[in-house]
């Protein structure tokens, strides 16, 4: 990280997702405000919708990728020891994904594209909104193209020895972006610019849930598995231990990997057009993608054991005690993993094949997600920052106290506002409403409810601000000495001397995952082309 | 001269790779977790699977497709086919359009404790329909019919919500629909003429 050229790739990346972040967070607030109808004066769907357009796109897609870039390069460069590779390439592939962002924002921000971060045809956005986010994904494609040749040239270099587990992590992570975007990829270059343009008159909408869902899954692994590296790479250490075992590690994030793909039609379950055997294929397939996530809070835990232990804490619980609560990592740590259960189980529900219909599109999904995508990851992306950041810009974090009071608000807010999210759910409020106009004694119910994530929203708010704020404050120090810490990357109990081919690259889980793929979603998607099935012609909103 | 083959072939490949699996230094509380694990997943795969399989639990998933944009000129969707209606069989069949913004028609009387089958489509885009506290759950895609068959256990008064946004207008999308106990249930009139049989 003494490289200035690199540091200033990565802080490029690392402000554009938070300054997105932050922005978004206002956003979540007014929505907040505005769908429990407490001030009639902002009363307005077409506000609200274009704002829920523009806050899911920035949290989705634009704070994830860019973190997700930053966070590679930083992590290719430590753990390899390599310069960036092809450096102007990597700043085209950010401009690309910046300019992308803001072609996108702008029909977004004037109401042109209310159409959600998740844009369902037939009703269709300015083509411009299409137009942005394919740019968006090109660049990010051009990091996974770095990644790759990063590793593959480490690999040839350095024969027979074990990559990095960090760096196994990204590159696996890079690969399951390639494969997952693909889905939408074509669903956006086939179907909805031609359409937005009026190239094509109609467009099969069942075709295009069918592709988003090749995406909709994996992305979220692909969000995920920053948080997931930090688990292992950085939480053993920052508590003072070990971790508990690199090899298992590996295999979680190959399982992760290769069976986070096979299985978006989980996102399906209501839908029409995809017949029930398929479904049942893929509702198997989430939850064998569970096990990874067991077998990582597993290694967490135990990780997190020795560490207590070694700090002398006793007894079945003690060590709990005894663990540095007061350092960022391992406090964010403790509470991602709080939120992972409660976000786990509801996963687990909305997972469920035939109990999904009680839950479907209501308000509990929002409320599941803010919870494990807000909460589990971004509070590890979180302490990813407060960890990188002394090395990004040379100065000590400008206060860590603030930090800690940053990422307990953040966890209290986050429970204040999802709680009551999920009983709405169950109370049957319809996801992505703008107002409560039905008529009916039921939603008198949801009142309270609705009025406490206003408060979660509040905190949020505040929690984000902190954090935004002392990023800054510590970039832009002007008195600081010089630091000159170095990434430390935990150390497992058994060190890996040599592994087999298949823990340490990826050409057979790229085949691997080409044949599940072909299997779980190869005739759901030629159906389209063998049946009489009528189109749609475009809508606006 | 070679005489080893130059590429391993596919079986020992698999053999290799499953000696190398076992060769993993796995820590035995770790393999007890990894146990319980997988029993766990398997305990809920083998639930979901039964149910499916034997019960027909399923979720929506009849793929049939139909002309959203001629709705009205095909027989079963025309406007004064839509609602209830018994067929010759005695089932209790519920024939429903989504548009922008309502669902029609915008009140129906279905009896509780009989097993209803609902068929619905779009005119126009992407919606989906809920009747909170029921399982009446189903996305409502423009080109395809969505059925669901279902129970209604509880007598009572039900909003019919659209649960995916399709504009502007989506939180005004709703209609109703009352379940009336079984006894006090009349067929309606209507399916008298298409030949029901079992009405009174
Ligand atoms: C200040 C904190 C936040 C508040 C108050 C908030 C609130 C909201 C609200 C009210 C919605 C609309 C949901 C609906 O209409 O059903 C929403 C949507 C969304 N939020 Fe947040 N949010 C916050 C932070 C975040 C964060 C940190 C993320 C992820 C990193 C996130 C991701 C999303 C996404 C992807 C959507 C789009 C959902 C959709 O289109 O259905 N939010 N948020
Ligand atoms: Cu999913
Ligand atoms: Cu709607």
């Amino acid at each position: 990280m003494n490289d200035a050229a690199t540091r200033k790739l990565v802080l490029s990346h690392l402000w554009v997702a938070f300054i997105a972040f932050a922005v978004a967070c206002l956003q979540g607030e007014y929505q907040v405000l505005e769908r429990s109808g407490f001030i009639s004066a902002l009363d307005s769907p077409s506000v609200y919708f274009a704002s829920v357009s523009t806050h899911g796109v920035l949290m989705a897609f634009v704070l994830t990728t860019f973190f997700i870039m930053g966070f590679g390069y930083t992590i290719a460069t430590s753990t390899l020891k390599q310069p960036i590779w092809n450096k102007p390439l990597a700043w085209v592939g950010f401009w690309l994904a910046l300019v992308g962002v803001v072609l996108a924002a702008i029909p977004l921000l004037t109401g042109k594209a209310s159409v959600l971060y998740t844009f369902y045809p037939p009703i269709v956005a300015h083509a411009a909104f299409y137009i942005g986010a394919t740019l968006l994904v090109v660049g990010s494609w051009v990091w996974c193209v770095i990644m790759l040749v990063m590793f593959t040239q480490w690999k040839k270099a350095n024969s027979g020895q074990p990559v990095p587990l960090a760096m196994f992590a990204t590159v696996m992570n890079a690969m399951l972006w390639l494969w997952t975007s693909a889905g939408v990829a074509v669903e956006v270059l086939f179907q909805l610019i031609p359409f937005a343009l009026g190239w094509i008159d109609t467009i099969d909408p069942g075709l295009a849930r069918t592709l988003f869902a090749w995406t909709l899954h994996p992305i979220v692994y692909f969000w995920l598995i920053p948080a997931y590296t930090a688990f292992y790479v950085f939480v053993p250490k920052q508590a003072g231990g070990f971790l508990f075992s690199d090899e298992m590690a590996r295999l979680a994030f190959i399982v992760l990997a290769v069976f986070a793909l096979p299985i978006g039609f989980h996102h399906l379950y209501m839908d029409p057009e995809q017949a029930k055997g398929w479904k049942l294929l893929h509702a198997i397939g989430t939850f064998v993608v569970a096990l990874p996530t067991l077998v990582t809070g597993f290694t967490v835990i135990a990780s997190l054991e020795i560490a207590g232990r070694l700090r002398g804490g006793k007894g079945l619980f003690g060590w709990i005690g005894s663990l540095p609560w007061t350092n960022t990592m391992v406090l964010s740590v403790i509470l991602s993993l709080l939120m992972l259960i409660f976000g786990g189980f509801g996963g687990i529900v909305n997972a469920s094949y035939a109990m999904n219909a009680m839950v479907h599109n209501t308000a509990w999904v929002p409320g599941h997600f803010h919870l494990i995508f807000a909460g589990t990851t971004v509070i590890m992306y979180f302490a990813i920052a407060y960890y990188l950041w002394p090395m990004l810009v040379k100065k000590p974090l400008f206060s860590k106290q603030m930090a800690l009071v940053q990422l307990w608000t953040w966890f209290i807010g986050m429970s204040i506002l999802t709680t009551p999210w999920h009983v709405l759910g169950l109370l049957g409020q319809p996801r992505r409403i703008s107002t409560v106009v039905y008529n009916n004694l039921l939603t008198l119910a949801w009142k309270p409810y609705e009025f406490m994530m206003i408060f979660g929203g509040l905190i949020l708010l505040a929690s984000a601000f902190l954090f935004v704020y002392i990023l800054a404050k510590t970039q832009l120090n002007p008195t600081a000495e010089v630091c000159e810490a170095e990434i430390e990357y935990a150390e497992p109990i058994h060190a890996v001397a040599s592994l087999p081919e298949w823990l340490n690259g990826i050409s057979l889980w790229n085949k691997v995952i080409a044949v599940l793929m072909a299997i779980s979603f190869g005739y759901p998607i030629l159906q389209f082309f063998f049946m009489d099935s009528y189109g749609s012609s475009p809508w606006g909103f | 001269m070679q005489t080893e083959p130059t590429k391993p072939t596919y079986e020992q490949c698999v053999r290799n790779f499953f000696a190398q699996l076992q060769a993993i230094h796995v820590d035995h509380l770790e393999q007890r977790w990894i146990t319980i694990s997988l029993l766990v997943i398997g305990l809920f795969v083998g639930i979901m699977t039964l149910d499916a399989l034997f019960d027909g639990i399923n979720p929506p998933s009849k793929v049939e497709t139909i002309d959203s944009a001629k709705l009205h000129l095909s027989k079963e969707f025309a406007e004064d086919n839509l609602g209830v209606q018994v067929d010759d069989k005695g089932n209790v069949v519920v024939r429903m359009v989504a548009g922008r913004y309502s669902f029609f028609p915008k009140h129906i009387d279905v009896p509780a404790e009989t097993p209803i089958t609902l068929r619905w489509v779009s005119s126009d885009v992407l919606h989906g329909v809920h009747i909170p506290m029921t399982n009446m759950s189903t996305m409502i895609v423009p080109g395809y019919v969505a059925e669901i068959t279902t129970t209604f256990p509880k007598p009572g008064e039900y909003p019919v919500l659209c649960n995916e946004y399709c504009g502007l207008g989506h939180n005004h999308m709703w209609s109703n629909i009352s379940v009336i106990a079984k006894e006090d249930w009349k067929a309606p009139v209507k399916s008298a003429v298409k030949g029901g049989s079992n009405n009174e």
